[in-house]
């Protein structure tokens, strides 16, 4: 079993109420903003580790590659990925500003062909553009089988197929595919449960969330290869289908005021808002 | 010509609300626009879509489309797009858009604005601006291909009405997916609720970990929320804590709504759920944390502790409607 895990480094998502726009709307200034993991894509690392290992350890022969499309820093967050756990990792240097979604999925295209993974496992959206379209269109592009907003992923015994319990409006979809398939992951995919390799004993119980790297791993993951190149040497059409003109801030809500009671509160939502 | 082509959602047979929006984001873009409704047994809903004031109905009635496959419904909706020499594929960003919209897109070569927010003519160009970080930045997004693909927000674009008239009808084929073949659709668990869906209520009562629990939810939260009518939603702290179910997020992961009225019970108000709820018209929240960021965006805050005042406030409410 190979999984192939693209992450992409983005600006800490819990202080994107920080971000300035550069004089004119040029452009988005993250500056001060802790790079990090996309969190959906860190997601997808976990869930490419818990299919690949029984309960702590590696399966023999199982793999999970990391590959990036930005600065030569993001070195440094597939670094973090290698400290979960993962095995290896593949870096393409680009400008932010010269990749979109449908590039950065060609650019994944040209890598399955070369890395043949089962699986790509990847986030269903990263949380800066907040498209949510990469996964679908390499699914595409390669005519593979895929489910996006996974919440649950069972590998079949065989290894052959995977039932990914799909998130969506009004309740969960159960889909089986055939390997090899695309997979792009929502939140909770990382519940102690949501994944089964049938490997790690059934009373396994993974702790919630994605794990952290102890410092052993940290230590040894230093050693992991990071294979870098230039995006060019994918030999893609580097024109864009899609192109920012500016950017702006969305108008700034006002603080309202505070009331010191149910009655208050009634009272204006009648006399004031009229939304009661 | 201009020529846009609009995907209805179809879930059982019964066309979903989410299409309203999609035909309202058409009607802005200005050139004359067709429907494309596929499913299995949809002759009810191609018949309420033949009101919209669309050149065509077209209809792919087909057990290929019985349930939502992605693999299954690209290469009809691919085909009748270059078929009909479309130049702009539009439909609205509910699951079923999402996954949809970069998939044919693929296929027909065109580039793709996901989730937009609104639409500008410039230059005989459409310039779309779509909301990035939680919200925090609208960036306006040019697509330089000649087909375009674009997903709208549902809560950013007011539903279509029906404009009357009768669109005529015409069948489509289902195209070959021998994609399909590799996909099985096993079962769809569906959320039951007597409660309006989040993306369509006007008023929302939505509750955060401050709840502590799921018994919190039901007798503390629930009654407002039935009280007011409303529909239930939840921050991802409590959906990630297992109160609530998933499908109740609000925010930038979960869904984005703008009702008139919402309601923020225990909710500190991170930037993620903020994304989902700030474009609400007038929002209320219960807090007992004096700092919390929700405070920042309400028109109404009450400093107190939620197990108290909820209840109270839930009388209130049954007293005021009682007033009429």
């Amino acid at each position: 079993m190979k999984i192939l895990v693209p992450l992409k480094r983005t600006a800490d998502p819990d202080n994107a109420n920080k971000i300035k726009i550069a004089a004119g709307g040029a452009k988005i200034v993250t500056d001060g903003l802790e790079p990090k993991i996309n969190p959906f894509d860190e997601y997808a690392v976990e869930a490419a580790l818990r299919l690949t290992e029984n309960a702590k350890t590696r399966v023999a022969g199982d793999k999970v590659t990391i590959v990036s499309f930005g600065p030569k820093e993001a070195a440094t967050n597939i670094r973090t990925a290698l400290a979960m756990g993962a095995d290896d990792g593949l870096l393409f240097h680009a400008d932010d500003e010269a990749l979109d979604g449908d590039l950065v999925a060609r650019a994944l295209a040209k890598v399955v062909e070369t890395q043949k993974p089962d699986l790509v496992i990847l986030g269903k959206q990263a949380v800066d553009g907040d498209s949510n379209q990469v996964g679908q269109i390499l699914a595409e592009l390669l005519q593979w089988p895929s489910a996006t907003f996974a919440m649950s992923i069972e590998l079949a015994k065989d290894k052959k197929s995977v039932i990914v319990g799909r998130e969506v409006d009004g309740g969960v979809v159960k889909l089986k595919l055939e390997l090899p398939a695309v997979i792009t992951v929502d939140l909770r995919i990382v519940a102690p449960k949501s994944v089964v390799n049938n490997v790690t004993p059934a009373t396994h119980v993974y702790s919630d969330g994605a794990r952290y790297a102890p410092l052993p791993m940290i230590i040894k993951a230093k050693t992991k290869p990071i294979a870098e190149a230039p995006i060019a040497s994918l030999g893609l059409d580097a024109t864009l289908k899609s192109k920012y003109h500016t950017f702006e801030l969305p108008p700034a809500r006002k603080a309202g005021k505070k009331v010191k009671d149910v009655a208050e509160l009634v009272g204006l939502l009648k006399s004031e808002a009229k939304v009661l | 010509m201009s020529k846009t082509l609009v995907i209805a959602e179809i879930s059982g047979g019964k066309l979903k609300k989410t299409t309203h929006s999609a035909i309202g984001f058409a009607r802005q873009a200005g050139a004359p626009f067709d429907i494309l409704a596929l499913g299995q047994g949809i002759g009810a809903a191609v018949e309420e879509l033949r009101g919209f004031g669309a050149g065509a109905v077209l209809a792919a009635d087909d057990a290929l489309f019985a349930n939502y496959v992605g693999e299954a419904f690209t290469p009809t909706v691919a085909e009748v797009a270059k078929a009909g020499g479309y130049d702009l594929v539009t439909v609205t960003a509910s699951s079923f858009g999402k996954d949809l919209a970069p998939r044919v897109a693929v296929r027909i070569g065109a580039g793709l604005a996901s989730d937009i927010a609104r639409v500008e003519s410039a230059g005989g160009k459409l310039l779309f601006k779509r909301p990035m970080y939680a919200g925090n930045a609208l960036g306006t997004l040019e697509l330089t291909s000649a087909l375009k693909v674009v997903s709208v927000r549902q809560s950013e674009f007011e539903a279509a009405a029906p404009s009357g008239g009768a669109s005529a009808v015409q069948a489509v084929k289902a195209a070959a997916a021998p994609l399909a073949a590799k996909v099985q659709f096993l079962s769809f668990d569906e959320v039951k609720s007597e409660r309006p869906e989040l993306t369509e209520a006007k008023t929302i009562v939505a509750g955060g970990r401050s709840l502590k629990s799921a018994e919190g939810f039901k007798t503390v939260l629930e009654p407002l929320v039935d009280a007011l009518g409303a529909g239930m939603g939840a921050s991802r702290a409590a959906v990630d804590a297992g109160y609530v179910p998933n499908d109740l997020q609000i925010g930038q992961t979960g869904k984005v709504v703008a009702p008139r009225l919402y309601f923020a019970v225990g909710i500190s108000g991170a930037i993620q759920h903020l994304a989902g709820m700030k474009n609400s018209k007038v929002i209320v929240a219960i807090n007992k944390d004096p700092e919390a960021p929700i405070f920042q965006v309400a028109d109404y805050g009450l400093v107190a502790d939620l197990f108290k005042v909820v209840p109270e406030l839930t009388a209130a409410v049954k007293a005021a409607r009682a007033d009429g």
